[in-house]
């Protein structure tokens, strides 16, 4: 017989495994995410009552016919539920109810959890919302811990997050995996939303460290859930490696002053290198499947050249320039052109590279874009041309917002007037 | 669940069309609404003429005025519509996506809310 404590700490276990499962699947069960919600935490708190005197076999099946079962009580009770549309609601669930939840199939779950990230990340609702709900309803963060995430007031992370499931249950967003032809083009929603995750945690400019890690971390495990639920994506295990890749290298990406520190500077023996190795291998059995190439694994791809080499000089730029010219065919952008524009200069040097770059600014769409300025202010400074590249750092100024940015722009004005 | 699909168009662009090209997707509408009527989508759709023929009536203390025009000026007008029945978004969407107009101008989608009991 276990001693109390330790039994606390198992139910404690299984809640903990189980939290997001079981939410998947009585959202499908109940059809509504509040009720849904309400009736995981009925059950969790009846499993502590009642498990005392010993888990049941099936734990999961267990609290999920009870989370059921509270709520179709709850329904029955509250009057206020007894809409027509909740009538019909609870004639259904009845219905189901009649048969035991035994489903032992994993496959179910896992479908269920899909299901719940599909309907979270669904078009039809603004991104920051998709962000949001995903955090909460499949990462299983609380409102505060995404509040705090992304800078707003718990009461506004609050209202958000109601307006989402409003519209997911007034809109009639299905909770369901697309069908074929569409699972494609969805995909590429979710992986933007679990990338935002990651880059919302990585770039962030203000908050605390701990905040960054652990969105980052939300995003790295949303990543391994979609691999185990879509196994052998080639986008889903690019993107994977593309985010592991980056997130070995955040020990060494900001000074203890907070500045930022360039890729060519930072200091190789920081980086995390399991999560490379990691990375490594993800990438390269993404660009194996044949017949996907995914715009995620050649960024990774690109990643994996930079953190492949020991030293910044061994960095073999060549092969970095042609990822760069495939990823413009995939996905062509202006950031993406300036990104060629730098990896050429380490090539064919300083002046072929300025060439791409002032064809890209004649084009104006990026004239405001601070990163180009200083790209044509280092490219001109490695041309002996200190006071073009003087001007041209200043412009950079002007545009831009973040203070580290500026900070480092000033320090290289002051290198070239000195 | 029923959804109304709004179309807009910009009107303008729409009388400048050639007739030709005109008269090819009158011919695609029939095809579509044909194809939403078999399915048993289709619960109304109706073509309507331009904004310049609009009026806008408002009641305020009881006295009746009307404006010349419709409620607001926007870059695209509303066109015509069909009310149809589905399943949830996703079939509504993947029925406004075959809409002719979606492809030059643009279908507003709004779940219509179920007749008060």
């Amino acid at each position: 017989m276990p001693s109390t404590r330790e039994a606390d700490r198992e139910v404690e276990e299984i809640f903990r495994r189980e939290a997001g499962r079981v939410l998947a699947t009585l959202i499908r069960l109940l059809g509504d995410f509040d009720l849904a919600e309400e009736a995981r935490q009925d059950a969790f708190a009846a499993a502590v009552e009642q498990w005392s005197a010993g888990v049941p076999a099936n734990p999961r099946a267990w609290l999920i016919n009870t989370g059921r079962n509270k709520a179709i009580d709850k329904i029955r009770r509250d009057v206020v539920f007894r809409t027509k549309v909740f009538d019909r609601e609870l004639a259904s669930a009845e219905a189901d109810a009649a048969t035991a939840f035994e489903e032992s199939d994993e496959a179910t779950f896992g479908d269920d959890r899909l299901r719940l990230i599909f309907t979270c990340c669904h078009p039809a609702l603004k991104q920051e919302a998709q962000i949001a709900l995903t955090l909460r309803e499949v990462c299983g963060l609380s409102t505060q811990a995404v509040a705090r995430g992304f800078l707003v007031s718990e009461e506004t992370m609050a209202q958000r997050l109601v307006r989402a499931k409003r519209k997911i249950r007034d809109a009639g967003i299905p909770y369901e995996t697309p069908e074929p032809s569409l699972l494609h083009e969805r995909l590429q929603g979710v992986l933007a939303v679990v990338y935002g995750v990651f880059t919302e945690g990585y770039a962030a400019t203000t908050g605390t460290r701990l905040v960054d890690a652990e969105l980052c971390g939300e995003a790295t495990r949303l990543g391994y859930l979609l691999d185990e639920l879509l196994p052998d994506n080639a986008a889903v295990l690019g993107l994977l490696a593309l985010m592991l890749l980056h997130d070995a290298r955040r020990a060494a990406r900001e000074s203890l002053s907070g500045d930022v520190i360039l890729l060519e500077d930072q200091d190789r023996t920081l980086w995390d290198h399991v999560k490379i190795a990691e990375g490594l291998r993800l990438v390269d059995r993404s660009l194996c499947i044949s017949g996907q190439v995914s715009a995620y694994a050649v960024q990774a791809a690109i990643a994996a050249l930079h953190v492949r080499a020991l030293r910044k000089e061994d960095t073999d730029w060549p092969q970095i320039v042609g990822l760069y010219e495939v990823l413009l065919r995939l996905q062509p952008s202006p950031v993406i052109e300036l990104n060629h524009a730098v990896a050429v200069s380490m090539v064919d040097g300083a002046a072929r590279a300025l060439d791409l770059v002032d064809s890209l600014a004649a084009r104006g769409q990026v004239s405001q874009y601070h990163l180009l300025h200083a790209a044509r202010g280092r490219f001109l400074q490695q041309l002996g041309r200190l006071r073009e590249a003087g001007c041209a750092y200043r412009t950079a100024l002007s545009y831009a917002a973040l203070e580290p940015e500026r900070r480092f722009l000033r320090a290289r004005i002051a290198s070239i007037e000195d | 669940m029923q959804y109304l699909l709004m179309i807009y168009r910009n009107e303008a662009e729409l009388a400048a069309t050639p007739p030709a090209e005109l008269a090819a997707m009158m011919a695609e509408y029939v095809e579509f609404t044909k194809g939403i009527i078999q399915a048993g989508q289709f619960k109304a759709g109706d073509r309507l003429k331009p904004t310049s023929t609009a009026s806008t009536v408002r009641v305020r203390n009881g006295k009746v005025t009307t404006t010349d025009g419709p409620f607001a000026e926007t870059r695209e007008q509303l066109g015509g519509y069909y009310l149809i029945e589905a399943k949830n978004l996703d079939e509504a969407i993947g029925i406004a996506a075959r809409i002719p107009g979606a492809r030059v101008g643009s279908i507003e989608v709004r779940p219509v809310w179920p007749p008060a009991a």
